[in-house]
């Protein structure tokens, strides 16, 4: 019979080696599939790992695609670590991108550069208001934030929906819900000629310097993950777990705002009823894989976003639903945590 | 008259989906168990009933087709967070978007699928009555089955020794271990229940409720009904009421706009999850009630030592 034995000192080597096992399991289960569906899976292999990094166009595309994850999954990071379980992202980055929208719609031709400034920030205040209500709800009424941020996510597509079907539907657009395209004002700035990406990643990039800083390098970080580990501990050391709560759902939300406003005034350029494309939940998973640590969150994020890619080759290339993308997400989640158990426990055989 | 009748049914059949994944997830809770996948064994099994019910026409082989693969995916996360410690919250969220991934890989060949017609139920006479035939006796046996599975529930968990053994599992586990309890396989037998549960209510829906397969169809069902367990403060006769409730929020929507009420239709169909807020709001208010109510180990890993 297998049984787990608590180890005295949770295991460095495998708090490194978890994530790299949990991927080998996943790749190797997803050849597996690709098998019993009758396809070469060597050439899945090549579709998912190789073919987004094969041209300098792709690899663009890649850190474009990895860019939303990574702001989002940053923000989480500081969330899970703080014991804060915000799982609406997903509605949070919604918001972002409406408030974006709603402010890019106002730039005419001949707004200036500073738009693209307000752009963002609006992005960053929409997702830090719906990640607020939130923060409210659990402060002022203990309400369960799983939950409230969860159903937020619904009512933030819907507000969405209401929105490109109604009053902010581009008349020109034969009915389409959608809103016009925005203005180049309100577009953010490309990087080089020839790629799609933008200044989004040198940003995200920053950013995760920035929340590395603010974790490891200030009391307050300190504070929030004292209070995620040791809440007793926290409340001795007179560090207010409201505060946590708040500062966490607000950075979370701010970055998830940024990252829809990014996707709007960036590759989408305007909003459409398929804003929503599950980077808030893609990115709990990239939080987890990547150590809720900033380094390892900017390799996951790259990782995650090689699946998306993956997934999309695989549609046009192989024939399959691009939703295969969402079962690789999930089983290497699923992966992650069963190899985790190795860092707290030792795996033994035996009575 | 002909309406108010209509919209009680209507609630009461959405309702079932809700009391049915709740009651179940109530047996994971009572245990010490929170499962977050409800959403994800929900989706799965809304798939396999229907592909099911597809292949083979029938509607019962489909509901309990769908019992399995609640059943299979309640299995993993079980072996998951009881054998290996994994954190509840975490692995039931990787349970939700992987069934809700994997059920919209599995289910593309079935989005233009038709389910063969199913005749109307009816009891026996009760049905013929004015107003109470269509309100109340028209309905598919599982509506009627949900109300038996809480008189169960409810005299299985407060007046049996097993139904004792469960909640002083998930009160305190340490307790039940030391007095010789299998404590892990007591909450595997739970989690089992409630995966089956979920996966009834996910086939009652791609099977009868909205005969049809789309990805991620039920629509956060899943999460209202982890909400209705708190909502009802783990007591089954409470779950069935608001599971009700909640289906009569579902159904208003249609309704107003059926009389003419001219609200934009995305806001009619957030009603349900602002629902979903307001009671967790509600309820959440008074902090203590909920930690008297709460079986004390909820959520809590529990490794029995050496």
């Amino acid at each position: 019979m297998l049984r787990v034995e608590l180890r005295a000192q949770p295991s460095k080597v495998w708090s490194y080696a978890s994530p790299l096992l949990a991927l080998a399991l996943t790749v190797l289960i997803g050849m597996a599939l690709f098998m019993l569906l009758g396809k070469d899976p060597l050439r899945g292999l090549q579709v998912f790992f190789w073919e987004p990094i094969r041209t300098p166009y792709a690899i663009g595309e890649l850190l474009l695609k990895a860019t939303p994850l990574l702001l989002i999954a940053l923000g989480l990071a500081v969330c899970f670590r703080s014991n804060v379980w915000n799982i609406g992202a997903e509605g949070q980055f919604v918001l972002g991108a409406l408030a974006a929208g709603g402010v890019a719609l106002l730039a005419g031709p001949d707004s200036g550069r500073w738009m693209v400034l307000a752009v963002l920030l609006a992005g960053v205040a929409g997702g830090m208001v719906w990640a607020g209500l939130t923060a409210w709800l659990r402060d002022r009424f203990h309400a369960n934030e799983i939950l409230v941020s969860l159903m937020l996510v619904y009512v933030a597509i819907q507000l969405l929906g209401f929105l490109v079907y109604g009053p902010w539907k581009d008349p020109l657009g034969y009915n389409f819900p959608q809103t016009k395209t925005f203005e180049a004002a309100a577009r953010i700035p490309r990087l080089f000629d020839g790629s799609r990406l933008n200044i989004g990643l040198p940003i995200a990039l920053a950013l995760a310097a920035g929340i590395w800083l603010y974790l490891f390098r200030t009391l307050s970080g300190f504070a929030q993950q004292v209070g995620g580990l040791a809440p007793a501990a926290a409340r001795f050391a007179g560090f207010s777990s409201r505060r946590a709560l708040w500062i966490a759902l607000l950075v979370s939300g701010g970055l998830a705002g940024l990252a829809g406003a990014l996707e709007v005034a960036g590759p989408l350029g305007q909003l459409t009823p398929y804003v929503p494309a599950g980077y808030g939940f893609a990115a709990i998973i990239v939080a987890f894989v990547g150590r809720l640590h900033p380094v390892g969150i900017v390799l996951s994020a790259l990782l995650m976003s090689m699946f998306y890619i993956g997934g999309e080759l695989a549609q046009s290339r192989l024939g399959f639903p691009k939703s295969i993308t969402g079962v690789f997400q999930g089983l290497l989640l699923f992966s992650l945590l069963a190899c985790d158990t190795l860092v707290a426990y030792r795996i033994k055989w035996g009575k | 008259m002909e309406q108010s009748a209509l919209l009680l049914a209507s609630s009461l059949n959405a309702g079932t989906v809700l009391a049915i994944a709740a009651l179940g997830l109530l047996i994971n809770e009572k245990a010490g168990v929170v499962n977050l996948g409800a959403e994800g064994m929900m989706l799965c099994a809304a798939l396999a009933g229907f592909a099911t019910v597809v292949a083979t026409g029938s509607q019962t082989l489909g509901l309990l087709a769908g019992m399995l693969a609640g059943l299979l995916l309640a299995a993993l996360f079980g072996l998951l967070v009881i054998w290996l410690n994994t954190n509840q919250y975490a692995t039931g969220l990787a349970l939700s978007l992987f069934g809700a991934g994997f059920s919209a890989f599995a289910g593309t060949g079935y989005v233009q699928a038709k389910l063969p017609e199913q005749g109307p139920f009816a009891v026996p006479l009760l049905s013929d009555l004015p107003w109470f035939g269509p309100a109340l006796f028209r309905h598919h046996p599982l509506v009627y089955g949900a109300l038996a599975l809480v008189l169960l529930l409810v005299w299985w968990l407060y007046r049996t020794r097993s139904g004792l053994i469960l909640r002083s599992v998930g009160e305190s586990p340490e307790s039940a271990h030391a007095l010789g309890y299998p404590v892990r396989r007591i909450r595997l037998g739970a989690v089992l229940a409630g995966g089956a549960l979920c996966g009834l209510a996910g086939a009652y829906v791609s099977t009868y409720y909205t005969p049809l397969w789309v990805e991620g169809m039920i629509a956060g069902k899943g999460w209202i009904a982890l909400a209705l367990t708190t909502f009802a403060t783990w007591r089954p006769a409470r779950i069935l009421l608001g599971a009700y409730l909640f289906g009569a929020v579902t159904m208003v929507q249609f309704h107003l706009q059926g009389q003419g009420i001219n609200l934009p239709s995305q806001f009619l169909t957030m009603l349900p999850y602002l629902a979903t807020i307001l009671v967790l709001v509600l309820i959440s208010r008074n902090p203590q009630w909920i930690r008297i109510n709460m079986p004390a180990s909820l959520g809590k890993p529990f490794y029995p030592g050496a």
